[in-house]
């Protein structure tokens, strides 16, 4: 099982454990953690599940894949921590991840 | 007991699935704009997705000619997040016009990365949260005058008193267009994309062109002079100091103003308008919204899969390859069927029911999916939740009292007319 606690815009912080292999976009919809849409299912074809990694976990997670850039194009408020939460795979190195959540998917 | 129009709307359709389960499967042509004006076309989709999901389709209309349809749900998404294989640059609508033709304007959608990403880039914040946030009240102020000020106990049509109305006026606030003008804005997007090959009654392409001639005049003025002031929130503002847009040419600038002109204008109005519809035809989810108001969450959404108001996407192969197990060739034009992949059962449980409360309501195809997912969708979305949240604070009972007009497109999906009768 790998945690994660996904920390909101406005503060409030959820933590859920799921089994590894487990996407952290469905991490988040699966327990009904605000703030992660995910409207295409997982596909990376519509960024409404993007987070941002806690800068002590950014080299764990590896880096964005190429079709993960092109959409990420599109994001409010691009950082340098911004991943789509579909695109990461929970396995146990990344038990007890952190993300934070941006004001709004879009 | 149904009513006379009720049976003559069934008989039409029985009449439509026993013609179109006779003819050979190369004939059918879901682009036969006949079939959108009788809502007919979806017996069309049912046998491609069934016999012959990516289907090499003829049409007669010249310009569209050969093309192929692309049915399923998946394929669908497939083509829609490949856009190194499949080019939006050929144009997004299956009408090809001969070069040198002005029929074409240059804009975001019909771009492939990296120029539609620099462009994109630039438009999105306009829509962005924060200004979402700025104008809901704005937005609710407006819908509940237009539906205080609607007439009681008399038939109306639904589409212009309220669905063109309350479109107008978001895109006036969009463009923070001078408020006393802004029927022009209605008028310049249907002027851009009437065609007079599938509708007759379209105006002539010379006249059509003089029209987005006076428009690009009135958004230069604005333009001049708002990039002369600081920067604002408004999308001329924006365009004007964008470092990626403010460059643009006369083309480019009234290509971009037409895309975000057309993309906020007909779409949400049409979703307007096949809400209430909807509604009307299925009482028990209308009755299920009433006992639950918060279910405008999940309607909403619902509402735009149902009317799916582009019914497709078009895009062009740039090189040879293979979908849904039919060879496509390098120039072929392919059209995403949202309209068939919303209604696709392999993808969406029960998808030919209009269900207010679905599970996983935003899945459908009709904001497209990809990098050229709708920038706009989640202003719709506002501007529709909006909408039905002030109708059930204030109508009991909202009437359709006869059949809609559907408008003679195989791509904007949407009503000319829809007679409504508020009792009062």
């Amino acid at each position: 099982m790998a945690k994660v606690t996904f920390i909101g815009f406005s503060g409030g912080a959820n933590t859920v454990e799921v089994p590894v292999g487990t996407t952290l976009m469905r991490a988040a919809t699966d327990n009904g953690v605000p703030g992660i849409d995910g409207d295409c299912g997982g596909n990376c074809a519509c960024a409404t599940c993007h987070v941002y990694v806690a800068p002590e976990w950014w080299e764990r997670v590896g880096a964005r894949n190429r079709t993960e850039e092109g959409m990420l194009n599109a994001v409010d408020d691009l950082r340098g921590t911004s991943r789509l939460a579909c695109q990461i795979t929970l396995t146990d190195a990344l038990d007890g991840l952190v993300v934070s959540l941006p004001e709004a998917q879009h | 007991m149904k009513s006379i129009d009720s049976l003559d709307v069934a008989s039409i359709r029985t009449a439509a699935q026993v013609r179109t389960a006779a003819l050979p499967l190369e004939e059918l042509n879901p682009a036969d704009p006949q079939g959108f004006v009788d809502d007919t076309v979806g017996y069309v989709f049912e046998r491609l997705r069934r016999e012959d999901p990516v289907h090499r389709s003829h049409s007669p209309i010249p310009g569209i000619d050969t093309y192929w349809s692309v049915t399923r749900y998946r394929d669908i998404m497939q083509v829609d997040t490949s856009h190194d294989i499949y080019s939006s640059e050929g144009g997004i609508t299956l009408m090809d016009f001969p070069p040198g033709d002005e029929q074409k304007l240059p804009m975001f959608i019909a771009m492939d990365p990296p120029k539609h990403d620099e462009q994109r880039k630039a438009v999105g914040p306009i829509v962005a949260s924060a200004n979402l946030n700025n104008w809901q009240d704005l937005i609710r102020e407006r819908t509940g005058k237009v539906l205080d000020s609607l007439p009681r106990d008399e038939t109306f049509n639904w589409v212009d008193k309220v669905s063109i109305e309350l479109t107008t006026y978001m895109l006036a606030t969009l463009f923070d267009f001078p408020p006393e003008d802004r029927r022009l804005l209605t008028h310049w997007s249907d002027m851009a994309t009437s065609n007079k090959l599938t509708n007759p009654d379209a105006p002539d392409p010379e006249v059509r062109m003089a029209e987005l001639h006076k428009m690009l005049e009135y958004f230069t003025r604005l333009w001049n002079e708002r990039i002369n002031a600081p920067p604002r929130s408004d999308l001329v503002s924006m365009l004007a100091h964008g470092p990626a847009t403010r460059n643009m040419g006369p083309a480019e600038y009234m290509g971009n103003l037409v895309l975000l002109i057309v993309g906020g204008n007909d779409t949400t109005r049409n979703s307007m308008t096949g809400g209430l519809l909807a509604l009307h035809e299925n009482p028990e989810e209308m009755a299920k919204l009433r006992a639950n108001p918060a279910l405008v969450e999940s309607l909403v959404p619902e509402i735009i899969r149902w009317q799916t108001p582009l019914a497709y996407m078009r895009r062009s192969a740039l090189v040879d390859t293979e979908l849904g197990g039919k060879r496509i060739r390098k120039g072929d034009k392919l059209a995403m069927w949202y309209l068939s992949g919303n209604r696709d059962e392999s993808a969406i449980p029960e998808p030919n029911r209009f269900i207010v409360d679905r599970e996983r309501p935003r899945q459908h195809l009709s904001f497209g999916f990809g990098i050229h997912r709708c920038v706009g969708n989640r202003l719709a979305e506002l501007q529709l939740k909006i909408l039905w949240e002030e109708i059930l604070r204030r109508f009991e009972v909202i009437e359709v009292v006869g059949k809609p007009t559907r408008i003679r497109s195989a791509f904007v999906r949407g009503f000319s007319h829809l007679p409504v009768r508020i009792p009062g």
